[in-house]
């Protein structure tokens, strides 16, 4: 009994963390611009599929893993400069609208230069599972819970700890306020882009050991990590982490109880609760403004 | 005399309305120049389209001699244009020290510490509030705070939009005093202000704004002295 729920809780946990790290993603552009980034999913395919493809090729996982989250972060960048920046004077909405063509565009590229089918990666340290009160860990989970855990504590670090981390999120709190002393908002929205870009194409890489991946494969996860988002409440980096493991951990726990054709479901449910209920989320804004 | 900042037949438009009507404005190298007028006058659109946040439609903007109409904002902070924005406009849920510090975003190296302690030193109360959130400082020490920040650009030229707006008397005479300070100093000064008796006071030489056109343009003290301005922003 305790040990398939333990179960469920570490397959919760692992998903969890993927969708927490999409979720920071979806954070740090809509901090930068207002714009929710459909395409943040797309971000963490490209991550997964570059990589298992290059290493199907026989380039060494390191090299690949590299040369995967620099293609991922060009994809962001150029996604910022092509698609997003020409329309800086349009509406938000229609650069959300922006953001889902280019997110049918980035998964059409990928099925032309890759191909449709499922593609796997080799565990990083290997497939035996570790036996933990009954319930079985892969080690693989170990290397999601690091190196999600690793992102948080360096992307904490730059945002509290660095000069352009600070004037990232000067710029979210204040645009007018950030070009009067001298940011350059066009370089802190690029460095949104390839900043979350860099972060979902991490969770792919660590993830696709796992799950697998195909061109197909951002949609669900980019979907869970706005639900994700959305429930941490929007653009609040605590609130996206928190609410990914919620996410992820109710998902295996219903897929677990109830049926596993309801594990997709739960995450839909979940954006609907806090539409209707908490409109901005478990950590969302509480004005200390005073004027 | 060469002038600092030299504004010609500046015209700006917010859609189709037309918020500015060809300005003509002047700042000498130390001098502290008020613009004064009316709500919607334009006195705000005037320094938005200095600090270059603004889009002109028509006519130039020069600095120390360069055109800089169509310069990047912050380009031209990195000249030393500063700006205290109306209504403050703090990042409120930063602390006080990530605020100034961003102040002088666009320098580098000791001087910046140096210069974070004469701030404090000038307003004792950010020092001791330097952790806190800015967003949970009085009005008036939010104020401090945006005009601290701005000078911590090192400004050649601090541009101050109603740094008196929405402040009790007590503050409003010590945020004034703060400004004849800065302009003792030796600080450049383009101060906008509905509080036109307070700006006239103490600047050298006004101007008077109305609906996006200079009407009048004279020595402060001139200013104060005219029966129109008197009638229409002294309430006299």
């Amino acid at each position: 009994m305790f040990a398939a729920f333990l179960q469920y809780l570490f397959s919760g946990l692992t998903s969890g963390a993927i969708y927490a790290l999409a979720g920071l993603g979806f954070a740090i552009i809509y901090n930068a611009s207002h714009v929710i980034n459909f395409a943040q999913g797309e971000f963490i395919m490209i991550g997964g599929m570059a990589t298992a493809t290059m290493v199907a090729a026989g380039t060494p996982v390191p090299v690949a893993i590299a040369l995967a989250m620099a293609a991922s972060m060009l994809v962001g960048v150029a996604l910022e400069k092509f698609a997003i920046e020409p329309a800086r004077n349009a509406d938000v909405v229609t650069i959300i609208i922006i953001t889902i063509g280019a997110s049918i565009f980035l998964r059409g590229g990928a099925q032309l230069l890759w191909d449709k089918e499922f593609h796997a990666l080799p565990a990083f340290s290997g497939e035996t599972p570790i036996g933990i009160l009954g319930a079985t860990l892969m080690p693989q989970s170990l290397w999601v819970f690091g190196v999600a855990g690793l992102a948080i504590v360096v992307l904490w670090w730059f945002f509290n700890r660095t000069l352009f981390g600070k004037a990232m999120l000067a710029t979210s709190h204040n645009r007018l306020a950030a070009q009067l002393v001298g940011i350059g908002v066009k370089k802190v929205l690029l460095a949104s882009f390839a900043l979350s870009a860099l972060l979902g194409a991490v969770g792919g890489i660590v993830v696709t050991p796992i799950t697998f991946t195909n061109y197909e494969a951002g949609i669900m996860l980019g979907l869970k990590g706005f639900s994700a988002a959305v429930l941490g409440g929007l653009g609040n980096g605590t609130g996206a982490i928190v609410g990914g493991l919620i996410v992820g951990i109710a998902e295996a726990l219903a897929s677990g109880y109830l049926s596993s054709a309801y594990k997709d479901a739960i995450a839909f449910l979940i954006i609907l609760f806090v539409l209707f209920f908490m409109p901005s989320g478990l950590f969302g804004k509480r004005g200390t403004d005073r004027v | 005399m060469g002038m600092l900042l030299e504004i010609s037949g500046l015209t700006s438009h917010y859609g189709r309305i037309q918020a500015l009507k060809g300005i003509d404005v002047q700042v000498a190298e130390g001098e502290l120049v008020a613009l004064v007028g009316a709500n919607g006058a334009g006195k705000t659109t005037l320094l938005r389209c200095i600090s270059g946040v603004q889009p002109v439609s028509g006519g130039s903007v020069k600095f120390a001699g360069q055109d800089i109409t169509r310069m990047s904002p912050e380009r031209r902070v990195g000249l030393g244009i500063g700006q205290s924005p109306e209504g403050r406009q703090v990042f409120g849920p930063m602390s006080v020290e990530d605020n100034l510090r961003l102040g002088a975003y666009r320098r580098q190296g000791p001087d910046v510490r140096a210069d974070m302690d004469r701030m404090y030193e000038m307003f004792p109360i950010l020092h001791k509030k330097r952790d806190l959130p800015a967003g949970t400082l009085s009005g008036g020490q939010q104020q401090m705070l945006a005009i601290a920040r701005a000078l911590m650009g090192n400004p050649r030229v601090l541009l101050l939009d109603e740094p008196s707006m929405g402040l009790a008397p007590l503050l409003v005479a010590e945020i004034f005093r703060i400004i004849q300070a800065l302009k003792d100093g030796g600080t450049t000064i383009f101060l906008v202000e509905q509080n036109a008796y307070a700006a006239l006071a103490i600047a050298d030489r006004g101007y008077v704004l109305e609906t996006g056109s200079v009407v009048l343009s004279d020595v402060g003290a001139k200013l104060l002295a005219d029966d129109k301005v008197k009638e229409a922003y002294l309430g006299l």
